[in-house]
């Protein structure tokens, strides 16, 4: 089909690009100066000195500490999915029992519980259960709604394993462990990545859980820190800046390295 | 993130009453319900448990300490006669009626453009990307220092923002929450037009350049009639994520000016951990999931997206 160039959208993308962007611009030009310096310059200028003392002293401010936290809330939201998602979606693909028909049911509907409406229970129970201001207490349901949508898009990836495939290795004698680990596993690849992202993503950029689910600044996760820092100095906007852009390093690593996967993970949000 | 009820119906559809052709004469080599036990364990423990639970607290009274006792209908008699919680529901509305406003056109526009295949489109959607990488705490870390009154962009651009307190009307903080939730969730919603737009069969097109329609024609009888279940999807995601926005508030308005951005979410959260009124708390949160998935059936229905299943293209 030929096609004239469509100006008036070209144009309209490009207004699009600067509502993207001029945020993103100030945040970065503000972080490369001092406090007095974006004071007497605005927003706007782009700084005479360049310095990194705010991200220096962001890190001294706790925010080392924040990050690691942010990593080991990470690492072990990840870990729980990848071990418990995979052999529910087999089981759901392919176990002919009713049970696993419900149980995908109950997945479904968790898609719609939005973690506002569990969190006056939930801090109930991490209380009952002394995980209160603990990691772990903000692990568990972390992971626990990270999982629906896993599922949803793990199920869909092992869906398209042809049948043949699992019929010539049952004829084979194959047990369903068997199977699972030589057949389905690495046929999966690419599922298993994109939930691997998603997970993190979801686990990077908590928010409530650790809002209400924790209280001590040993035990704070990156996005509490932004939180505090906010309310406690917010005057100070190039340091204030710096930890927004410490938060989302390691996403725009990824995102830099990985974004097929990354962009099927945030597709994945949408429902395949 | 809360996501995509109705897709999730979709797909659920689609893995389940398959009929399943493929079932050998015994169950060799299957695998059993084992296999999806733990999992089911751990989601049950840490998610329906909570939400049958929220049902129990809400005919509770409990501070936070000691153990709630029951309260019979108290907490929900009193919201009846609470009008911050009345008007809470309406901003909530609002807000959400808003931002699809907003967002729709917006990201439907953007996503077909970006579904075309040229170099410089692919480009700018990897940066229009970026936003959705940032939590709603950065994101709303970020804006807030933008328009800051003292040092941020209103200071430099009087002509437009007056004296510059955004933040100090009601108009002015309605108008940068749906600002900000524009700016980061637009690239969400035109990453999945996107994908639908690039499903829609090329013949379509050809078909109607043969009848010489142009390209405006080309997108209201084809585009977007193509888009409908598209549509649906993206705005039952608008609306749940709209009822339920909570960390923009807290950390752009905390409700303010007064409670004039004082939405159910986050009148909810001022309640228990505020107040310590968790079984008040517990019965505006189950209020909450009620509007959500209320809206999202009457979207469903309304739309008859029901009915077209067979239609579902692409996302």
């Amino acid at each position: 089909m030929r096609k004239r160039p469509n100006y008036l959208a070209g144009f309209g993308s490009l207004i699009w690009l600067f509502v993207v962007g001029l945020p993103l611009y100030v945040m970065l030009v503000a972080t490369f100066q001092t406090r007095a310096e974006y004071a007497r310059n605005g927003p706007l200028a782009f700084p005479d000195h360049f310095t990194l003392d705010n991200y220096v002293n962001d890190l001294n401010d706790g925010f080392g500490q924040y990050f690691l936290n942010t990593v080991v809330v990470t690492v072990c939201v990840v870990g729980i999915v990848l071990l418990l998602v995979p052999p529910l979606a087999y089981a759901i693909v392919r176990s002919d029992g009713k049970a696993t028909g419900r149980v995908f049911r109950l997945f479904l509907l968790g898609l719609a519980i939005p973690s506002q409406a569990v969190i006056v229970p939930m801090f109930y129970l991490i209380n009952e259960a002394g995980l209160y201001d603990n990691l772990l207490g903000v692990i568990l349901p972390t992971a626990a709604f990270a999982m629906p949508v896993c599922a949803l898009i793990l199920t869909g990836v092992m869906r398209d394993i042809t049948p043949e495939l699992y019929e010539a290795m049952t004829v084979d004698g194959a047990s369903p462990r068997r199977i699972f680990l030589r057949l389905v596993l690495p046929l999966s690849k690419s599922g298993l990545s994109t939930i691997v992202v998603f997970s993190s993503l979801q686990a990077w950029n908590g928010f409530l859980f650790p809002l209400v689910l924790t209280q001590s600044s040993e035990n704070k996760v990156i996005t509490m820190g932004l939180y505090d820092f906010q309310t406690e100095h917010g005057v100070d906007i190039p340091g204030l800046l710096a930890a927004v852009v410490l938060s989302m390093l390691p996403i725009l690593l990824v995102y830099l390295f990985a974004r097929r996967a990354l962009v099927q993970g945030l597709m994945g949000v949408g429902g395949k | 993130m809360t996501t995509a009820t109705a897709s999730a119906v979709d797909s659920a559809a689609k893995t389940l009453p398959r009929g399943r052709p493929d079932r050998p004469a015994t169950g060799v080599g299957r695998p059993g319900f084992a296999w999806a036990a733990p999992a089911a364990v751990f989601f049950g423990l840490f998610a329906l448990v909570p939400l049958v639970l929220v049902l129990v607290l809400s005919f509770t009274r409990w501070n936070g300490l000691g153990s709630p006792q029951f309260a019979g209908l108290d907490n929900w008699r009193g919201l009846l006669d609470d009008p911050v919680l009345v008007k809470s529901l309406w901003l909530s509305l609002l807000l959400t009626v808003l931002g699809v406003v907003v967002q729709t056109p917006l990201s439907i526009l953007l996503g077909v453009w970006a579904a075309g295949r040229q170099r410089n489109r692919a480009v700018l959607s990897a940066v229009y990307f970026v936003p959705l990488l940032l939590s709603i705490t950065a994101v709303s870390v970020l804006w807030r220092a933008v328009l800051d009154p003292n040092f941020g962009v209103p200071s430099q651009a009087e002509w437009l923002f007056g004296d510059g307190n955004l933040f100090g009307t009601q108009t002015g903080a309605l108008g940068v929450l749906v600002l900000v939730s524009t700016w980061q969730f637009t690239p969400l919603h035109t990453l999945i037009y996107q994908g639908a737009a690039r499903s829609i069969p090329e013949v379509l097109y050809q078909a109607a350049q043969i009848d010489g329609a142009g390209r405006v024609r080309q997108f209201f009888h084809i585009t977007l009639p193509q888009l409908r279940n598209t549509i649906v999807t993206s705005g039952i995601l608008m609306v749940v994520g709209g009822l339920t926005t909570f960390d923009t508030i807290l950390i752009l308005t905390q409700g303010g000016p007064g409670t004039d951005t004082t939405n159910s979410a986050y009148y909810m959260y001022q309640k228990a951990f505020k107040s310590f009124d968790f079984g008040a708390a517990s019965a505006i949160a189950l209020l909450l999931v009620l509007v959500a998935t209320l809206v999202s059936l009457v979207m469903v229905r309304l739309t008859g997206y029901d009915r077209m299943r067979s239609t579902m293209e692409g996302v």
